[in-house]
């Protein structure tokens, strides 16, 4: 029963070609600390922020941007989640 | 007619939709950059897909939650923006829907001696509706086309949108709560919030002689409808000249302060050097010896009609369209080269429709022989301040106003 409004919802979207915006899983790129940001990021924003953001960020920016996420924004991140957080953005979302 | 890709995406969407993970094939980079500027950032073209939000069309979507949608290019062939196609900005993600008979909004303050409440039938009724033509544009518009790119939203061109407010006049609702002589900030807070209780809520002030200003509104139609929900029913601030920062959506609260407004989305959010911009407005109370908060709108222009790399026929004239606008001074003119700068001519101005609207343009060229030309259009404002051929720099990406080059080949 609750599948049906879904599934001609989606039918009404296709027929239009039109995509609904809904957050999908975004599949980061595999490496350690993606559990962190996957944990702690995802709270508060959706995780296409970082794909948005990249692949300008070094490590210092980004590290900078983790930082004011928990400073300026009230993130309860723990520190050493925090270092892993930025070491996995800038290896796999920073400056090439 | 949906294209093949764009079936595919639907396809992809209604797989994800029903529980499957994102695809790996899923179509990305639909959306070109922005023609004649730097490009946007590779992660953000790749993310950059269009969605449609529930009453509203397919819009670019720079992030999900919360929501950042921006306008295709196409819209800004009108001088006014549609509503199902208007430009979706939250800082926050708990955005509650409102229902219009539910909905009140609190005017009080330290600096207001009758404090009261209003219910969306008397904000229609009690006071004078007054309609405005107003371009609401995202003070980080442009953002996402910073060289070097800096982080935030990366916005392309399309953070903006022109619409026809209706509203009741701030001045008239502050008048009532008898507005004390020390009120020096009207403050606002909307019903959106944070997910964490130590985020700071998004709210924001304004100058008491900004929010007094008679184009200064409590708006609730647009374009002769109710706000959509995506831009703040059923009713937000407007204030015309001035980034969209400072119209509060889904408005639940109207403070008159007598001190500076302690709030971290004023005191160190949306600041800009002192000094680098030609601005005429101020927020005086907010100044610190580094930098102030945003105001108005630089001059701005966007060509809406041409592609990087179109063929132009030679002997032929072509039209250069778009779009030119600022922070309420007005567009005194906008000069049109097709030569890459080195000759200009003055654009015939379509209808005015007051200062702070979006003003079109035209003018057409007639390629003389083969080979590669730039198109470019400059605005003009009615203060003399024109749009910038070299991006000036500032740490969040604020006031990107330089004049598009795109490069065009008569054949």
């Amino acid at each position: 029963m609750k599948r049906l409004p879904l599934m001609l919802l989606l039918a009404a979207a296709l027929a239009a070609g039109v995509v609904l915006a809904q957050e999908r899983r975004l599949e980061l790129k595999d490496g350690p600390g993606r559990d962190k940001v996957e944990a702690n990021c995802a709270s508060c924003h959706s995780l296409d922020y970082i794909l948005g953001n990249s692949p300008f960020m070094n490590r210092g920016v980004w590290e900078a941007e983790v930082t004011k996420m928990i400073k300026a924004y009230g993130a309860p991140i723990a520190d050493a989640d925090a270092k892993e957080i930025a070491d996995y953005l800038a290896k796999n979302y920073g400056q090439p | 007619m949906p294209s093949r890709r764009d079936l595919l995406k639907a396809t992809g969407g209604l797989v994800l939709a029903t529980g499957g993970s994102w695809l790996a094939s899923h179509a990305h980079g639909a959306v070109p950059n922005p023609p004649g500027l730097a490009p946007l950032p590779a992660g953000a073209v790749a993310s950059g897909d269009l969605e449609a939000l529930a009453g509203k069309l397919p819009l670019i979507k720079r992030s999900w939650r919360p929501p950042n949608y921006e306008t295709p290019l196409s819209y800004f062939s009108e001088e006014i923006t549609p509503n199902r196609a208007f430009f979706v900005r939250y800082h926050l993600a708990v955005i509650p829907e409102i229902a219009a008979d539910k909905w009140s909004v609190t005017i009080g303050g330290d600096a207001a001696a009758t404090p009261f409440e209003l219910t969306l039938e008397q904000l229609k009724r009690d006071f004078p509706a007054i309609e405005v033509v107003a371009v609401n544009q995202c003070s980080g518009n442009r953002r996402g086309l910073f060289e070097p790119h800096v982080p935030g939203v990366e916005w392309g061109v399309g953070a903006m949108g022109n619409a026809r407010w209706k509203g009741a006049r701030l001045k008239d609702i502050l008048a009532k709560a008898g507005l004390k002589k020390e009120a020096l900030e009207i403050a606002f807070n909307g019903a959106d919030g944070p997910v964490m209780p130590a985020t700071p809520d998004f709210q924001k002030s304004i100058p008491v002689w900004k929010a007094l200003d008679e184009n200064t509104l409590v708006a609730y139609e647009m374009n002769g409808e109710p706000l959509p929900h995506w831009n703040g029913f059923p009713a937000r601030i407007v204030v015309p000249g001035w980034t969209g920062t400072y119209w509060m959506k889904h408005v639940i609260s109207i403070s008159a302060l007598s001190k500076p407004f302690d709030n971290f989305w004023v005191k160190s959010a949306y600041r800009i050097p002192i000094g680098k911009f030609p601005l005429i407005d101020h927020f005086g109370s907010q100044l610190t010896d580094a930098n102030e908060p945003i105001t108005e709108m630089v001059v701005n222009s966007l060509i809406t009609n041409i592609e990087p790399g179109q063929q132009v026929p030679v002997g032929r004239p072509f039209e250069v369209k778009g779009i030119a606008w600022d922070g309420g001074r007005g567009i005194a003119g906008v000069d049109v080269s097709a030569d890459g700068g080195r000759t200009w001519r003055s654009a015939t101005l379509g209808a005015d429709r007051g200062r702070f609207s979006f003003r079109s343009f035209s003018q057409s060229f007639t390629p003389t022989e083969r080979g590669a030309m730039t198109v470019m259009a400059r605005a003009t404002n009615r203060a003399g301040s024109t749009q910038t051929m070299e991006l000036i720099l500032n740490p969040a990406g604020y006031h990107h106003n330089v004049v598009q080059r795109i490069a065009v080949n008569a054949a």
